[in-house]
């Protein structure tokens, strides 16, 4: 039976419960003189059993199925012929693969053996009484785990408490994944990077000033040694990130001001939403803008002014992707802006003050803090942000703070030593870990700043 | 039980007897008993008047919630304004420097005068009219900067000082009169914000008169202090109409007796009753305002 009829039944038996307890808990409480005497109301005694039909047997669901695959392996391999058992492990793996696939209709008998055919109609025949067993298994516990709950609802029962308990588990258990789930990323790249800095020391990481990471893979390739000197990437991250703000921050900030003080209400309406949309709209589409559109823009307005512009500028990506999170900064601000109290434009109207001079001398002060927070949050999505640089800024690791000539950063390095072949204990492949780790660093203590001074702001008008 | 919750309650009922009407002709009906004519009783106007509002109607978008009020503030009187709340004692009383302006809703009807200029005449330059006439509000609202600067705020806008001690000597008397100077005189430099409430709202004061206005506008400026901070304000307040004109939102009747010689009483929009506060506290001629000042209301 397939897994997905086995869940439509337990979700089936849920609902029955889920009325069953219900219906029961009502009749308990009429025998006791009244609905008055439940302890809790009769949808949380519907709840409970609903609770008590599905987790057991999802608990016998999911360990069941994660153990299937390695029992069936073992018994299908106990029914092969000796000598085939004797085979290495990694030829005894790719025979069971075969007769699976065969077993699944997945390859035809042409390329198999007898032996390997039997072997097959076994594993298909267990099989199948396996999802016949589970499905059976499931239906008994899910039946059991209902009436043992049905069975024991009485008036007394705390079945409110019961069903909130159960609840909170299950919201620890989805958070406890989440953690985990970012835990063991940040773990697993931290051992990879170890490994990249077991053969390339991490002072000639951090401190490097050329990176050049082709590494020969096979030994006797012919490739340069590599190198693999950080400063480049960082430089180029900055310049790209320092570009892209100093284009979004001023547009995003003038443009929450108006929005928040001068702005109509119906032009605030239909303009926030609008220019919020722009946020949504994938970088990728905004790195082809940047690579067909303003890169030779930018170098054809250079070259009538007589630069040297390279047809990938940093120019042009920090341009679109000032472009990019410009809602980003508005929208942050404009919250911002509104949450001073309006108590304090009024002192400063009331005296006399024109707006000009609230929002410069009021408004923006007392806004400050939260400001700088958000443009901290926006400084860390640029040095996030790759797909534009990818298009637009190229790939040559140059040291300089020449904004016109081509840059690269360090998600866009990562993107390269991880496309094509690799090995993955080749340090050319260790080093994207290495870089990982580092961009993971960098926006951690961006966002530790920026979340830290956006608190201490929230204090004050409290 | 409060005075709008009573009327809101009799006009429920009168639109339960009505059931067969429906809503809006309803409403319609309401309105239009709230339209009716009135007249204020006792004596608006008075000679030497430094403001005077005639026939003054306030609109919020289509609510109305000043309802032809004419009213005179006296040079160098106390003027009190009492009333139920949301009985529009604060939007009037905001009509008089314009802060209604800033409310985009807000529409103003009627005559409003200082010195017998218009102050909504159309070349009417709204920074000199705040400047001539302050404000303090209802919660005290220091700017996030320091003392120093929370009184400088409004010479500096206004350019009335040239030099760093013409300054110095605007802050120091602004904050004397506000009788704060003392307190706070060792620590210049520390946030406004840091002050008590009473402090807080006194440097507001001392912030309203550093520009040197002619009227000043209280909004209930007591309303978030304890008895000890309000019995300094309302000295403050006794000393301050020497020199100016002004006019004072209170939701204690007590506070009006103390601190003001005329009293008018607000209800519903419309200016019931107005006299020396003497006679409208001993001896109300309106049966709403004596229903209110006996407590029968609020
Ligand atoms: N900004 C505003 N927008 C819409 N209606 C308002 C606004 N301010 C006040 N009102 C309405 O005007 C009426 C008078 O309010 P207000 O002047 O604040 O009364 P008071 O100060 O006497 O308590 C109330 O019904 C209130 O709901
Ligand atoms: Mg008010």
């Amino acid at each position: 039976m397939q897994t997905t009829t086995v869940f439509l039944i337990l979700t089936a038996l849920c609902v029955v419960s889920f009325i069953t307890g219900r219906k029961r808990s009502q009749i308990v409480a009429m025998q006791q003189g009244g609905l008055s005497t439940l302890h809790s109301l009769p949808n949380h005694y519907g709840y409970m059993a609903a609770v008590w039909a599905a987790l057991p047997a999802l608990l016998v669901l999911i360990l069941w199925t994660g153990f299937e695959g390695s029992v069936l392996h073992k018994l299908v391999v106990a029914q092969l012929p000796p000598a085939v058992q004797a085979l290495p492990a990694e030829e005894l793996g790719l025979y069971y693969n075969q007769v699976q696939g065969f077993a699944r209709g997945a390859i035809d008998s042409v390329q198999l053996d007898e032996a390997q055919v039997k072997a097959a109609a076994f594993y298909r025949e267990t099989a199948s009484t396996f999802s016949q067993v589970k499905a059976a298994l499931v239906f008994i516990v899910a039946v059991l785990g209902a009436l043992l709950a049905l069975r024991r609802i009485t008036p007394v029962l705390r079945a409110r408490n019961h069903v909130e308990k159960i609840f909170e588990w299950v919201l620890f258990g989805c958070s406890f994944l989440a953690v985990l789930t970012t835990l063991g990323i940040v773990l697993s790249v931290l051992f990879e990077a170890i490994r990249f800095f077991n053969v390339i020391p991490l002072t000639d990481f951090l401190f490097g000033l050329q990176w050049s990471p082709q590494m020969a893979i096979r030994a006797n390739q012919v490739a340069a040694s590599g190198s693999f000197g950080f400063v480049p990437l960082l430089v180029g991250t900055l310049l790209i990130s320092a570009v892209a703000l100093l284009i979004a921050v001023p547009v995003g900030l003038m443009s929450a001001i108006y929005l928040s003080e001068y702005a109509s209400r119906r032009f605030r309406a239909v303009t926030k939403p609008v220019l919020e949309i722009l946020a949504g709209v994938p970088t990728v589409v905004y790195g082809f803008f940047a690579a067909l559109t303003v890169a030779p823009f930018i170098r054809g307005l250079g070259e009538s002014m007589g630069l040297d512009v390279a047809s990938e500028s940093a120019m042009a990506a920090g341009l679109v992707m000032g472009i990019m999170i410009i809602p980003f900064v508005m929208s942050l601000s404009d919250d911002i802006i509104n949450a001073v109290p309006v108590s304090l434009r009024e002192a400063s109207l009331g005296m006399g003050a024109t707006m000009n001079e609230t929002i410069r001398r009021v408004v923006l002060p007392a806004a400050l803090p939260g400001i700088v927070g958000g443009v901290l949050l926006a400084a860390s999505r640029a040095i996030g942000e790759t797909m534009i640089v990818v298009m637009a800024a190229g790939l040559s690791a140059k040291l300089t703070i020449n904004p016109l000539e081509a840059v690269t950063t360090i998600t866009v390095q990562i993107v390269t030593l991880l496309v094509g072949d690799q090995e993955f204990d080749n340090p050319k492949t260790l080093a994207a870990f290495a870089l990982g780790l580092v961009l993971f660093f960098v926006t951690l203590l961006l966002n530790v700043v920026a979340l830290y001074v956006v608190r201490k702001y929230r204090e004050q008008y409290e | 039980m409060s005075a709008t919750t009573a009327v809101n309650e009799n006009t429920r009922s009168m639109m339960e007897r009505n059931v067969s009407m429906d809503k809006t002709s309803a409403l319609e009906m309401e309105r239009q008993a709230d339209m009716e004519a009135y007249k204020t009783i006792g004596s608006p106007l008075v000679k030497d008047a430094k403001m005077s509002a005639r026939n003054v109607n306030v609109f919020y978008g289509d609510k109305q919630a000043i309802l032809d009020v004419s009213l005179d503030i006296g040079r160098n009187e106390v003027l009190a304004m009492i009333g139920p709340s949301g009985c529009g004692k604060s939007t009037f009383l905001r009509t008089l420097n314009r802060m209604n302006d800033i409310i985009p809703i807000c529409r103003v009807q009627g005559d409003i005068t200082l010195d017998g200029e218009d102050i909504y005449k159309s070349n009417q330059d709204t920074v000199m009219l705040r400047a001539r006439v302050g404000m303090v509000f209802q919660k005290p609202n220091p700017f996030p900067k320091s003392i120093y600067e929370n009184v400088a705020y409004g010479p500096r806008i206004h350019g009335l000082a040239h030099s760093k001690a013409e300054m110095d000597e605007i802050v120091e008397n602004s904050l004397r009169r506000a009788s704060l100077f003392d307190e706070v005189k060792d620590q210049l430099d520390k946030p406004g914000t840091g002050l008590s409430g009473g402090q807080q709202q006194r440097l507001c004061i001392a912030r309203a008169i550093a520009v040197s206005p002619e009227v000043i506008l209280m909004d209930e400026p007591c309303s978030a202090l304890d008895p000890i901070a309000t019995a300094r304000i309302e000295e403050l307040i006794d000393d301050l109409k020497e020199k100016y004109t002004i006019a004072i939102v209170t939701h204690s009747m007590q506070q009006a007796a103390r601190v003001s010689q005329r009293t008018a009483y607000f209800h519903l929009g419309k200016l019931i009753e107005v006299g020396s506060t003497k006679d409208i506290f001993t001896i109300p001629q309106h049966q709403l305002t004596e229903n209110y000042i006996t407590g029968r209301f609020g």
